[in-house]
């Protein structure tokens, strides 16, 4: 590994990005990811890429296709409302099997709402959010450290399978700062080529075409139908941390931000001897159903406790994956407020006491 | 026999996939002319949005291709253009894409002086999706969505895209021709050439507008639309360039 250095969470994005081989940004400033793109403006002309500065969202994400589309490793960074401007072009980028990553730096909504840590757009994020038939892999960390690590995997999924990649963030991970190690550069001309960019044929070979447009139906469902078996395919892809679930009877589930705050959690209950778990979907799409159906079907497993910034939207999954073979209980928050361990410890010890428990403060 | 002409390379010999009496056919063709004389098809880029020239994304033209979301051309060749300086990377819009919908990303575009051209073909009507009205339908013409004919207390006033972008810093070449006339064909013709030197000069963004037809929503013979165009689009839309940096000529 690299050097060790203390960064703020949005700046180590951007530098990650820059070690994992891209070199080319587009973005639009919005709250509370703008130190990422003042970063890249800095750094992205000390190793020969490209920063521009779009007129909107609506056109960076664009932008995103046209470089994308031209073979190169691209990414924006975002939060929530500007995220919702780029789902137009991010159904275009997924149906023209276009690789690159889309950093979102949650905030609360909906509308403007807030600049604080939020996890509402999960839907967003993981259901498709833009319009038609399509899946983008959700890569969501829980520490600046593992928003570092993930940025390399991000860039390297989104090649393999020709597809966005959305890194879920939040404004917690966006504005703290931590010290981090940051990876070794890799050279963008490292990288293999891709032989569908419509990058100029350069006299050595045929015209490519960079396209999600087909007006025959049978011909489009044929289309349909090999972007599915890739999203079948892209499900051996997740990514998934376990704590206590060789022996828990009772099982945190969360991602980002509030997975962290419950490992404190964690460790006090079960100095206590409550037998607690947590499961952290790393990736939110594909998401580790087997690992929450495994645990259903345990006989120690008593129920599962879905904590989010929201109001209960991983928590569907949850259920599907469990086949509610045990119960699912929920707590969250929203609005940009953020539960403390001593809320959550107080939540999950009142279930297992079995009393009447709230589904969120206020 | 001695043969005259002969079709451009980087124009595919399928058919042109528009209605009978259309003039994309013809646009498309002083491209590809363009485009071969200047030796440039190994490293062009065409980006076709949403419209008719949606039509020519697969099959109509032999150099790599993107197809743009509604609007949104001149975004996409920004990207393409900041990922590959050398290549010489072009949008092909309709008015409605152009200057409706894509409307910010033109300005931007010309604003920046990104070093991309923009064909922007004028027949003042949504070809595509049936006849409705454009930001650049004339005054009086009715549309699907103009029944009445445009009028300036419901629809407002034809944009003047040329005019608009000309008092910008960020472009280096502004024409508007016409593809209904043979001087305006050669004058399209040379337009195009100027704007992709413009462009391969670094001098910055360029734009041709080219006035054409629709005979099909128009509900005119082709030979009535090319008639409108001289006597009512002219008038409004007069043609001549009007911005040619220096050290262009």
């Amino acid at each position: 590994m690299g050097e060790k250095v203390l960064m703020k969470g949005a700046e180590a994005i951007a530098e990650a990005a820059i070690r994992a081989g891209c070199r080319h940004f587009f973005g639009y400033p919005i709250t509370p990811q703008n130190e990422a793109p003042e970063y890249m403006a800095r750094r992205l002309p000390e190793v020969g890429g490209s920063f521009t500065q779009a007129e909107s969202e609506v056109a960076a994400s664009n932008m995103l296709y046209g470089c994308a589309g031209a073979g190169k490793r691209v990414i924006t960074t975002s939060s929530s409302p500007g995220i919702s401007l780029m789902t137009e072009a991010i159904s275009y980028i997924a149906g023209a099997e276009l690789p690159c990553v889309i950093v979102n730096v949650v905030r609360g909504g909906p509308g403007l709402g807030d600049i604080a840590p939020a996890q509402g757009d999960y839907f967003q994020a993981v259901k498709g959010g833009g319009h038609g038939d399509y899946k983008t892999i959700v890569l969501a960390p829980s520490t600046i450290q593992e928003n570092v690590d993930v940025m390399k995997n991000a860039f390297d999924l989104a090649d393999k399978y020709r597809n966005p990649v959305i890194v879920l963030s939040d404004g917690l991970l966006g504005q703290m700062m931590e010290a981090i190690e940051l990876p070794e550069m890799i050279d963008p001309a490292s990288l293999p080529e891709k032989p569908w960019a419509a990058n100029g044929m350069m006299g050595k070979r045929k015209k490519n075409v960079i396209n999600s447009f087909e007006i025959l139906p049978e011909e489009l469902e044929k289309m349909n139908h090999r972007m599915m078996d890739k999203f079948v395919d892209i499900d051996k892809e997740v990514m998934v941390e376990e704590i206590g679930t060789e022996d828990a009877e009772y099982i945190f589930v969360a991602y980002g931000t509030v997975a962290r705050i419950i490992k404190t959690v964690m460790k006090s209950m079960r100095e206590k001897g409550h037998k607690v778990g947590l499961v952290r979907p790393i990736t939110l799409w594909p998401f580790p159903t087997k690992v929450l159906s495994d645990l259903a079907n345990k006989d120690s497993v008593k129920f599962f406790l879905d904590v989010e910034l929201s109001f209960g939207q991983m928590l569907e999954d949850v259920k599907l994956s469990t086949s509610c073979k045990k119960p699912v209980k929920f707590y969250g928050r929203q609005g940009g407020v953020v539960p403390s361990s001593d809320e959550l410890e107080d939540i999950m010890t009142r279930h297992i006491n079995g009393e009447d428990v709230p589904t969120g403060g206020v | 026999m001695e043969q005259i002409t002969h079709y451009p390379k980087p124009l595919s010999e399928n058919p042109i996939p528009y209605c009978p009496g259309c003039p994309h056919g013809i646009i498309h063709r002083l491209v590809s002319e363009v485009i071969e004389e200047m030796d440039i098809m190994e490293k062009s880029i065409i980006v076709l949005p949403v419209g008719c020239s949606t039509l020519a994304t697969n099959n109509t033209f032999n150099f790599d291709t993107m197809q743009a979301a509604h609007g949104r051309a001149c975004a996409v060749a920004t990207g393409a253009k900041r990922a590959l300086p050398d290549r010489v990377v072009f949008t092909y819009q309709g008015d409605g894409d152009f200057a409706s919908i894509g409307a910010a990303e033109m300005v931007h575009a010309a604003a920046r002086g990104e070093k991309i051209t923009s064909i922007m073909v004028n027949n003042g009507i949504y070809g595509m999706t049936g006849g409705q009205m454009s930001p650049c339908t004339l005054m009086g013409h009715k549309a699907t969505t103009s029944p009445f004919g445009r009028n300036a207390d419901t629809h407002g006033f034809p944009l003047k895209v040329c005019e608009m972008l000309s008092q910008l810093n960020g472009p280096a070449y502004i024409a508007r021709t016409d593809a209904t006339t043979i001087p305006g064909i050669k004058k399209t013709k040379k337009a195009i050439k100027k704007a992709f030197t413009a462009q391969m000069n670094g001098l910055g963004y360029s734009l041709v507008e080219v006035l054409s037809t629709c005979p099909t929503n128009w509900g005119m013979t082709p030979v009535d639309s090319i008639k409108r165009v001289k006597e009512e689009t002219i008038k409004y839309y007069p043609t001549g360039e009007f911005k040619v940096v220096e050290g262009l000529e």
